[in-house]
């Protein structure tokens, strides 16, 4: 076991279960989200459901969350730093042929990605004043529009979710290669269906704010 | 000095066998305290050195480059005979050594290219078993193609690499060994002396490419696969790094040098582009079976666009001259026919020294799919190298040194004249006679390596005893003096010309005079040339740097060096023939056209002794007697 | 056919694995269009020796594209700007009169700078000890036909078989990471019949060594695969992730067991 974890390969297969569970993770949550254009009613009883009704499944999937993004955080931070490690004296110049941007700004996607998580699990299920000093227990959806009709909060949204198309549209790719699941393929660096996994994740949590900017959902 | 081939008595068939049990055995339990230096690690070196390994001996291998898997050996493409007889098509063990014996001219000797073919078998199992990928049907099962003008279908492939992959075969066993502790490895060394204590080989002195130590290694016996001499006419396509020093320095040391006049000129190789070519590269044979050789029948015409010389403008000549064989003559023939039509000045492209390579019909006849499936890969490459269109303008192709079938003189068991010194591979020159058979190489490199040496090395290690010896002996001592002396000599020179400058100029001696074609008057003007090319080098060479680090200018200067005394010696051995056979063709001795061979007066291996510097070597003949293979004249018309 | 270009040439300049290095200018004239690129540097060479200057020290062999000798950073692309191509096959008409082309040995901690352009790739040969290979000895093996191949499988094996050993994929990588290499080993063995005996430990000890030799790991950059000169596929990597997943799920500690004898 320890072996494995030590292995190069072995962490980035932590890294890659780690990361479908997240994936999953925010694939559902991005689909709850949604419903809040069906109205408060329906986004409150959402939000009472997992947080009263189901409470102990929810603290059973917050487990889970928490021990993948930390698996998942520090499997990347030790390989970066093996990576670095790796060339001690980098290239006068170097020009990247086939790596995709994505590939290449993951590592401090990734950081702001563990930030954002921070300030919004903060923002919204913690109730940190300084981010929300409006913030009400049991009013989901009062404090998304009370969040979101401040235009920073909006911006810091959108900018979070445009690097999480960049690490889904990578991760989701690479995940079944490092998990030694994915086809052979003619090209393989073709990446259509992350493309769309990307896509619809991060639209569908970037309507949400843009919805209460808009006036959409007040 | 007597030349004793050590052959076994008997019947052709059973010698092999018989001459096996009658060898003496070394104690399992011994092996490991006897020490072999294995120099060279292509398919010949790192596959002996890793199969005396695995039998328990203490083995040492050197090479020049950074890894064995780098040996020249790599580059071959077509493939490896193997007389399997999988097609049913009447190929057999005694056919493969009547084939081997003919193709080289009558030059070769009879017992060891029997054990060839025997062995030949053995190795295609072998390499499957290492997990070469050879090309299989859907079936499964291994695929064959006909090769070279062979009239059966023998020779195995892995695409067109199939050197690299037997090589990697070889190599990957070769790394085993090293990570079990039966090789050590010696990378990026090159054998600079070969050292005799009581005229026996019992060690080598190497220099240590990276930090210019000398260092050197005692053993109880010397292997020497270190390739062939290709190299002594510049162009070639041979690697760059390609040498004959460790087979000339033992043949300093007293191992008598076989036929070294014999040389393989392929045909289909790149021409040249420009004067700071390096280095010619070699397109497979294979294209000679869908492409048709031709030139213009007119002087005139040379210079205009091949699709503006009319059909009845082309001379089509190897259909021309050989109605039967057409434009898969044998290698030697077709490179003749090509020299014959440039110096006719009818050759074509930069220096009129090429010939067309013509598609336009295969592909009017195939379609261009087909065509690209057969050949894409070798088309890419001849697009990349000359920036033409292969699919829209014919190839140029002209002849260039290829392989080299003489080398260091050995018996049956694979030791030359010095004791304990064994060559295998393209350095010795058992097997190919005076031409070597299309995919035969990777045969004979793997059939010593594999098969024969770990059994005779036996023989010989049990047969004798050894004193123990290190490397404060006075032999050794003086050996790696010497060195150091040469090394210093060739970095005082301080003159004005490089060592490649000098390699340039041998060369072309070499090709104009003791090339495809040679003659008495050529031969005497390149033994006057190349003396006085020698005595600048000695005056004039320049080599910047110093000797303790990492200098490619001392290297290839000290390679050079050997060159040009080389040179002299294979000129003289082909000025001594006075015949053509195989790839030595003189051009006094032909009937209408026709390399004339004079069986009568040179059936025989002439090995040549050295006996110092100012004094002319001396020539010792070992008769070849053809008790199997009825003496004949080659004919492919 | 055009006339001959003047090119302006950066090069690194160590002399040795401890000594510093640094770039060094030099402009190479009468360049033919019709010269590979490493010819232009012995010419260039020639020169700096008829000067009394070390010439710039760079590996190659055969130059013709399968000994894997040869490789070097040109303009920050390995192997330089023809796709499948290595460096000895390179031709200077790739490029244009008054081009300036920076020089770069492969950097990677695991292949340390020997002497200007060249460096110690032993590493990979010691990837290759830690089980790129079948543990079969010279002998009597079974006939060749015994073991029927499915051609697919043959081809593809083939397909990784192909690698030269050049260390492009480890130079190109952002990570260092010599995956490439290992992986096609391992898949070219793990695919035939041959090499099942040993495929997971293959992997184990393979992937082990690799690590321990300080490449980086693979963030399927998709670098690699655009370097390499033979054009392998990093599909073999995710095949080797599955090898060595199921070699560490399935892995039985090995017994000792005592002399019989």
């Amino acid at each position: 076991m320890l072996k494995f974890w030590d292995s190069s390969v072995g962490k980035k297969v932590v890294m890659g279960v780690t990361g479908l569970i997240l994936v999953g993770f925010v694939i559902g949550h991005m689909a709850g989200n949604l419903q809040i254009f069906m109205g408060m009613e329906r986004y409150n009883a959402y939000a009472k459901l997992l947080q009263e009704d189901i409470i102990e499944i929810t603290w059973a999937v917050r487990v889970v969350l928490l021990v993948s993004t930390v698996l998942h955080v520090l499997a990347a931070y030790q390989l970066t730093m093996r990576n670095r490690a790796a060339r001690p004296v980098d290239y006068a110049l170097r020009d990247a042929q086939v790596s995709t941007y994505a590939s290449r700004t993951l590592r401090w996607g990734g950081v702001f990605l563990a930030i954002f998580l921070v300030l919004h699990l903060g923002q919204f299920t913690l109730g940190w004043k300084w981010l929300l000093p409006e913030f009400s227990r049991g009013a989901a959806y009062g404090n998304v529009v009370l969040a979101f009709e401040r235009p920073f909060w909006v911006v810091f949204y959108l900018v979070a979710m445009f690097f999480l198309l960049l690490h889904l549209f990578h991760g989701t790719w690479a995940v079944l290669r490092t998990l030694g699941l994915a086809k052979n393929a003619a090209e393989p660096l073709q990446r259509r269906l992350p493309l769309i996994i990307a896509l619809v994740v991060t639209v569908g949590f970037s309507l949400v704010p843009l919805g209460v900017a808009l006036g959409i959902v007040r | 000095m007597k030349l004793d081939s050590k052959i076994p008595t008997g019947p052709i068939a059973e010698k092999w066998d018989k001459h096996r049990f009658e060898m003496k055995l070394v104690n399992p339990a011994n092996k490991r305290k006897y020490h072999v230096i294995v120099v060279g690690s292509g398919l010949a070196g790192a596959s002996a050195a890793a199969s005396m390994s695995e039998l328990g001996y203490n083995v040492s291998c050197f090479a020049f480059q950074d890894s064995p898997r780098r040996a020249h050996s790599i580059a071959a493409q077509g493939g490896i005979n193997g007389a399997k007889n999988y097609r049913n098509d009447g190929d057999s063990i005694q056919r493969l050594f009547y084939d081997t014996v003919k193709g080289g001219d009558f030059r070769a000797r009879e017992a060891n290219v029997f054990r060839l073919a025997q062995v030949s078998v053995d190795i295609i199992d072998q390499c499957v078993a290492q997990g070469v990928p050879f090309a299989r049907e859907y079936g499964g099962l291994l695929a064959n193609r006909s090769f070279g003008g062979a009239q059966v279908s023998r020779t195995f492939y892995a695409r067109g690499q199939t050197g690299q992959q037997l090589l990697l075969g070889a190599y990957q066993a070769l790394e085993k060994e090293i990570a079990r502790g039966g090789v050590k490895m010696y990378n990026r060394h090159e054998m600079l002396e070969l050292v005799t204590i009581n005229g026996v080989a019992r060690g080598i002195v190497t220099r240590n490419l990276v930090t210019g130590a000398v260092e050197a290694h005692v053993a109880d016996a010397v292997v020497l696969g270190t390739g062939g001499y290709g190299n002594v006419f510049y162009l070639s396509t041979n690697a760059q790094g390609c040498n004959a020093t460790a087979i000339y320095r033992a043949y300093k040391k007293g191992a008598a040098f076989a036929n070294p006049c014999y040389t393989q000129i392929h045909p289909t190789c790149i021409p040249v582009a420009g004067e700071h070519q390096s280095k010619l590269t070699l397109m497979s044979e294979s294209l000679r079976n869908d492409g048709r050789v031709w030139v213009p029948k007119k002087r005139e015409d040379v210079g205009k666009k091949p699709s503006e010389i009319p059909e009845e403008d082309r001379d089509y000549y190897l259909e021309r001259k050989y109605p039967s064989y057409g434009n898969l003559a044998p290698r030697d023939i077709s490179s003749r026919a090509a020299k014959e039509a440039c110096d006719d000045g009818r050759g074509v492209g930069p220096g009129g020294r090429g010939v067309y390579l013509d598609f336009a019909d295969s592909i009017t006849r195939l379609g261009a799919k087909e065509i690209a499936e057969r050949y894409g890969n070798l088309f890419e490459m001849y697009q990349r190298i000359t920036d033409e269109n292969p699919y829209e303008v014919p190839m140029r192709i002209y002849p260039a040194s290829h392989y080299t079938m003489g080398g260091l003189w050995v018996d049956y068991n694979l030791m030359s004249t010095i004791p304990g010194l064994h060559v295998i591979g393209e350095a010795n020159f058992s097997d190919h006679g005076a031409n070597r058979l299309g995919a035969s190489a990777l045969m004979q490199g793997l059939a010593d390596g594999y098969f024969v040496l770990p059994y005779t090395i036996g023989h010989y290690l049990a047969s004798n005893k050894f004193e123990k010896v290190t490397t404060d002996h006075p032999e050794f001592r003086a050996a790696v003096d010497a060195v150091q002396q040469r090394t210093s000599r060739l970095l005082g020179i301080n003159g004005k010309r490089t060592a490649d400058s000098f390699h340039r100029a041998l060369g072309k001696i070499m090709w104009e005079h003791c090339g495809m074609a040679r003659n008495e008057a050529g031969l005497k003007q390149a033994l006057r040339e190349i003396p006085a090319v020698r005595e600048e080098f000695w005056q004039n060479l320049t080599v910047p740097g110093s000797g303790d680090t990492l200098n490619q200018q001392l290297e290839k200067a000290g390679r050079v060096a050997d060159f040009l005394e080389f040179g002299e010696l294979m000129c003289l051995d082909a000025l001594h023939r006075e015949e053509s056979c195989g790839g030595h063709f003189r051009e006094e001795y032909q009937e209408a056209g026709e390399a004339k061979r004079n069986d009568d007066a040179f059936c025989y291996v002439a090995a040549w002794e050295y006996t110092g510097d100012t004094s002319a070597p001396v020539l010792n003949k070992e008769p070849l007697e053809f008790e199997n293979v009825h003496l004949a004249t080659r004919s492919y018309k | 056919m055009s006339g001959t270009m003047t090119i302006k040439l950066k090069v690194w300049r160590q002399a040795g694995p401890k000594a510093p290095g640094k770039f060094e200018e030099y402009t190479a004239t009468d360049v033919s269009p019709e010269s590979s690129f490493l010819e232009m540097l012995d010419v260039v060479n020639d020169k700096l020796a008829l000067e009394g200057k070390d010439p710039i020290a760079f590996d190659h062999d055969c130059r013709e594209g399968i000994c894997g000798m040869c490789g070097m950073m040109i303009n920050g692309v390995a192997h330089g700007p023809s796709k499948l191509t290595t460096t000895c096959q390179l031709h200077m008409r790739s490029f244009k009169d008054g081009d300036s082309i920076t020089l770069e040995p492969w950097r990677a901690k695991a292949f340390p700078v020997i002497r200007d352009l060249i460096v110690d790739r032993s590493a990979i040969d010691r990837i290759i000890q830690a089980g790129g290979f079948i543990s079969v000895a010279t002998g009597s093996p079974q006939d060749a036909n015994a073991l029927p191949i499915a051609k697919p499988d043959a081809d593809e094996a083939m397909d990784a078989a192909a690698c030269i050993g050049c260390g492009a994929c480890v130079a190109a990588c952002p990570n260092a990471s010599v995956s490439l290499f290992t992986a096609a080993k391992i898949s070219h063995l793990g695919l035939l019949p041959q090499g099942q005996p040993e495929r997971y430990r293959r992997a184990l000890s393979m992937v082990a060594q690799m690590d321990l030799e300080g490449f980086g790991g693979c963030t399927l950059f998709g670098e690699c695969m655009a370097a390499c000169p033979k054009g392998i596929s990093i599909d073999f990597i995710k095949r080797m992730n599955g090898d060595y997943i199921w070699g560490a799920i399935s892995e039985r500690p090995e017994k000792i067991t005592l002399g019989s004898g």
